[in-house]
């Protein structure tokens, strides 16, 4: 229970911190960032990821976070040799960063992939592809979220 | 029930890259939202999708709870022959869809 003074204390900081994130945990940006990076280091195995070759094409600003339209896109020539093996999707500020993972091969002849995602918050999204090489590359874009999806339940 | 629609050219020339796009209903509960009385309903999602072309795998997907409800997912294969593709959604509480789409090649 919060006794009357330690509220008191607590409330400048809460003023600071601003409106919205002042009813959440105050170490919420740090504990996504750190669950962002632990599913990139999952995806790539500690690899490095260099940005190009993949397209992530998002609206930039979203009305409904609910019904997100993204599509993937990597150059690469598709052959049994050189191709793209998987398209990972992350998220920066959902409550976990994981939105789809595709495996693909060289029959599918165009590396290309289109779904619908979920975003919660006004933030990066994030594409990680998987070449046959063992190389990984990404592509980085920023959204802004009018309509956040699940704000009623205050996870933003 | 579990409704599924999958879309394939019904023909295609040999060696073309085709798109098969395909969408479930389901309304793929998080496990983050909570009812009025302050309960979270349990996570209740498609986990994973498998494609199959004339008994190959061609393309696979995990989804997470991120993936907007009814999920659609479109990619795309080169058409080699003529026959049957065949996609299996599997997922939370033993959800299991399947549905197959016919094309022909010339």
């Amino acid at each position: 229970m919060t006794s009357r003074r330690q509220f008191l204390a607590l409330i400048p900081a809460a003023l600071a911190a601003g409106e919205v994130s002042a009813q959440l945990d105050p170490n919420i940006q740090a504990l996504r960032a750190a669950a962002l990076e632990a599913a990139v280091r999952k995806i790539t195995g500690g690899k490095p990821v260099r940005p190009g070759k993949v397209k992530l094409q998002v609206p930039p600003l979203v009305d409904n976070g609910n019904t997100v339209p993204l599509s993937v896109s990597v150059d690469s020539p598709m052959t049994s040799a050189d191709h793209v093996k998987a398209i990972h999707v992350l998220t920066e500020k959902n409550p976990q960063p994981y939105v789809v993972s595709a495996y693909l091969g060289a029959r599918a002849g165009r590396a290309s992939i289109a779904t619908r995602a979920r975003i919660a918050d006004t933030g990066k999204v994030i594409a990680i592809a998987q070449l046959s090489d063992g190389s990984f590359w990404s592509d980085t874009v920023s959204v802004v979220v009018t309509l956040s999806a699940c704000l009623e339940e205050g996870l933003i | 029930m579990a409704r599924v629609v999958v879309n394939v050219p019904a023909s295609a020339r040999r060696g073309e890259v085709i798109e098969i796009r395909t969408l479930a209903g389901h309304a793929m509960e998080t496990g983050f939202r909570r009812t009025q009385t302050g309960e979270l309903i349990p996570r209740d999602i498609i986990t994973q999708l498998v494609c199959t072309y004339n008994g190959v795998e061609v393309f696979r997907a995990e989804l997470h709870p991120a993936m907007a409800a009814n999920p659609l997912l479109t990619f795309t294969t080169i058409a080699t022959e003529s026959g049957t593709f065949e996609l299996k959604w599997a997922g939370d509480n033993g959800y299991v869809a399947a549905q197959s789409a016919s094309i022909t090649v010339v």
